[in-house]
């Protein structure tokens, strides 16, 4: 079984596909990202798989097609060199209206580049999560077909293929140099299938798919440090973002573990609230108003049953995610059992996903936006529960299945939701806030923090009130604009935070319990390491070389999973992790910010003394 | 003929059907789609196909009522039972010999011997229909049968 950071992906918003150096689509999940699995011999080799390779041994490189999703692997073999273009083909809306397209299509394309190379394909797709092994049929030039209760699989391709007993087919072909095969597998669950003919429509697929993503990447603004990681970095957060919802999953995978041969396994392919903030602010940040826009509305719209609760997580739709279950049968990725599917922690409470929330949609404000009275209402809504709920103890950010606390990070949370619908009504665009209630609770939120969370003894922010132990999620203080990242008190906290969790090159544990025992580094988490130095808290130069060298742990093609093992470098967890490339995105924007000598994040920061005089 | 009791009971029995193969389609039982098929004869477009081919089943379904109306007025009866029969020989007929001509006339619809082409690219129907899944038959004839007992049994003949 290849490791979790030897995959790439491909995708077109709706669905992602794990392709491994040696050519094998590992993952793939349709129709959408939380769907069962066609193939997932990620977390067991009898999950299903698809393998598209030179016959003889070899040795693979790969990059994406500079600007695109478009995967290309190169094998060399002792008698020539192949290349697989693989990708998921996407279309303008025009080319839409104008074509016939498949809902769902997975395409890859072998050319022999060099000498001869004899290429080799095996077809075993294995429903819903492996459970099932489809009869494969060949209905001759509508290509070999798999119905199963889900939908029809049609695989088409321009070389032989024998279907073999128990739901494989393969199939040969000797390549001579400048010959291409195509194979395309696409899926039908609701309409009669798309079939797209191979050969130059292919090709044409495939120029239609470059186009649009290096259309879509031109609206990128960024000329800092990192340009070719943040560019891959907003590439891989476009894979996971549902393009008919605008929801974004936090991965395109369930249970790769945070420790190998561990427990630590869950399921990532839901939206979290948790992540609201932080990814507004790198979508606005790189100028994608579209996915920006779209996500708050997917915010508001998904919340909108719970309000004025807010529950941890949504599935795309804004629906409650399946309950958690384990999948027995399944092996897990390299022993790591159990294989989990749905989400314990969406009946979880988490006090901060308040301010997470509220701090989006003023993202969302400060970039143009305007809120409708019922949104407005709705906000107002939100900071009530604020006023009612924040002195209760709640799981926090990272979701420990260990029981609740007062957790510091939460409680800042809940003085950035009120701080924000105070800077929302000042600016106008909250008509009927209940100012006073608000700005007495924000006022005391902060007292609260300052003297309970405060541990002069450590000289450090904590990550309970009262407690002794950190958390890297307190770095978000300064993100919020609770503390300005330059105040003795954060820059005592970051060195404290380095000290107890760093790791070798800016590598952060997020934090070190018995909660998770053995995880890696956490890549969001070391990004935000990384974004305290660019916002002050270090000079303009260690922040930039801490970024870069953060940016060189990714995996060969530039994805990141959640965690990193800091003595290997390998990925672990969930892959790949929208938050981990948020972090870099944000880390980047900061950087470029500080590096132009402009103002931080607009967040207002309020000298201490003239909050102590408004609180008074 | 009772030509405001034909477009009257045409128009329900339509919608009716159309209820149900949008239903089974729903359910999974069946990936079949008459009004996606036959708004794609027109445009490739996903979202006009469907909306085009919605109006145009509406219209077949008025104009297969006037066969069904025929029958009753020859007969010289109405019952539930009977339009449940011509619903079945309707829907027999459109399983068969409909869906084998059909790639014939689309315009973007595939040839099982042939496969798919530049321009014809929609997956046939197939013998009864089961390339859109073994249970498309039964969804077909079950909507039909209601079609054909709606009219059966709302249907006023001429001169009753």
């Amino acid at each position: 079984m290849e490791r979790i950071g030897d995959h790439a992906v491909v995708g077109n918003g709706r669905a992602a596909a794990l392709v491994s150096r040696g050519g094998t689509v590992d993952w793939l999940c349709w129709p959408r990202f939380d769907s069962p699995s066609i193939f997932a011999a990620l977390v067991d080799d009898g999950a299903g798989r698809w393998t598209l390779a030179p016959a003889a041994p070899f040795r693979s490189e790969r990059h994406y097609l500079p600007e695109t999703n478009v995967l290309v692997t190169r094998f060399i073999t002792a008698t020539g060199a192949l290349a697989v273009t693989d990708f998921m083909p996407v279309a303008s809306q025009e080319e839409q209206r104008r074509l016939l397209l498949p809902d769902h299509e997975l395409v890859r394309m072998a050319t022999c580049e060099r000498g001869t190379v004899e290429l080799e394909t095996v077809f075993e797709p294995r429903p819903d999560y492996g459970r099932v092994g489809p009869r494969l049929r060949d209905a001759g030039g509508l290509g070999l077909r798999a119905e199963t209760r889900a939908g029809l699989l049609t695989l088409r391709a321009d070389l032989p293929l024998a279907i073999e007993p128990a739901g494989r087919a393969t199939g040969r072909a000797v390549l001579q140099a400048g010959e291409t095969r195509h194979l395309s597998l696409s899926y039908a669950d609701e309409w009669p299938a798309i079939l797209p003919p191979l050969g130059a429509p292919t090709r044409e697929a495939l120029a239609r798919t470059v186009r649009w993503w290096r259309a879509w990447v031109g609206q990128l603004r960024y000329d800092g440090p990192g340009r070719d990681a943040v560019v891959r970095s907003a590439l891989a957060l476009k894979l996971l973002v549902y393009a008919p919802s605008g929801a974004v999953v936090a991965a395109a995978t369930t249970s790769l573990p945070e420790r190998v041969g561990g427990d630590l396994n869950w399921d990532y392919r839901f939206c979290w609230l948790r992540d609201a903030a932080l990814t507004v602010r790198a979508l606005f940040g790189l100028g994608f108003r579209d996915e920006a826009d779209a996500f708050v509305s997917w915010l508001l719209h998904s919340t909108r049953l719970t309000q004025p609760e807010l529950r941890v997580l949504y599935d795309v739709h804004g629906n409650a995610p399946p309950r958690e279950r384990t999948l027995e049968h399944l092996a897990g990725h390299r022993g790591s059992r159990p294989v989990r599917v749905g989400n314990g922690a969406a009946d979880q409470l988490q006090l901060d996903v308040y301010g997470e929330v509220i701090d989006a949609v003023t993202h969302f404000v400060r970039s143009g936006g305007t809120l409708d009275r019922e949104t407005q209402r709705m906000l107002c809504a939100l900071g009530d529960e604020v006023c009612r709920s924040w002195q209760g103890a709640d799981e926090g950010i990272w979701e420990p299945r260990s029981g609740k606390g007062h957790n510091t990070h939460s409680r800042v949370l809940c003085w950035t939701a009120l701080d924000r619908l105070l800077e929302l009504h000042a600016k106008g665009h909250l008509c009927s806030a209940p100012v006073e209630l608000f700005e007495r609770n924000r006022a005391a939120i902060r007292r609260d923090v300052e003297e309970h969370a405060w541990n002069a003894r450590l000289g450090s922010y904590t990550a309970r009130l009262g407690g002794e132990e950190l958390d890297a999620a307190l770095l978000l203080l300064a993100w919020y604009g609770f503390e300005d990242a330059r105040s003795a008190r954060m820059r005592a906290t970051f060195a404290r935070i380095r000290e107890r969790l760093g790791a070798r090159d800016g590598l952060l544990y997020r934090y070190r319990s018995g909660d998770s025992p053995g995880e890696g580094a956490f890549g969001i988490c070391s990004f935000w390491g990384a974004e305290v130095l660019a916002l002050g808290a270090g000079s303009a130069a260690e922040a930039r070389e801490t970024f870069e060298r953060l940016c060189r742990l990714s995996n060969d093609v530039g994805l990141f999973a959640e965690e990193l093992d800091p003595g290997t470098g390998e990925a672990l967890g969930n892959f790949p992790q929208a938050f981990t490339h948020v972090g870099l995105i944000n880390a980047a924007l900061s950087l470029e910010q500080r590096l132009r000598g402009e103002a931080p994040l607009t967040h207002a920061v309020p000298p201490r003394a003239a909050l102590e005089e408004a609180d008074a | 003929m009772s030509v405001g009791s034909w477009l009257l009971w045409g128009f329900v029995a339509t919608i009716v059907l159309t209820t149900i193969l949008a239903g089974t389609q729903g359910l999974r039982l069946t990936r079949m789609n008459l009004p996606y098929m036959l708004g794609t004869m027109f445009t490739p477009s996903r979202d006009r196909a469907k909306l085009l081919g919605f109006a145009v089943h509406l219209v077949n379904g008025w104009l297969f009522s006037l066969l069904y109306v025929a029958a009753f007025e020859a007969w010289g009866r109405a019952t539930w039972w009977l339009g449940a029969a011509i619903g079945v020989v309707h829907a027999a007929f459109v399983l068969t010999a409909g869906m084998r001509i059909l790639p014939g006339l689309h315009p973007r619809m595939a040839s099982e011997t042939h496969g798919p082409t530049v321009t014809r690219q929609l997956e046939p129907p197939g013998f009864l229909a089961l390339n859109y899944g073994v249970r498309t038959p039964l969804g077909a004839l079950a909507a039909h049968a209601v079609f054909g007992a709606i009219l059966g049994a709302f249907y006023r003949l001429a001169g009753g």
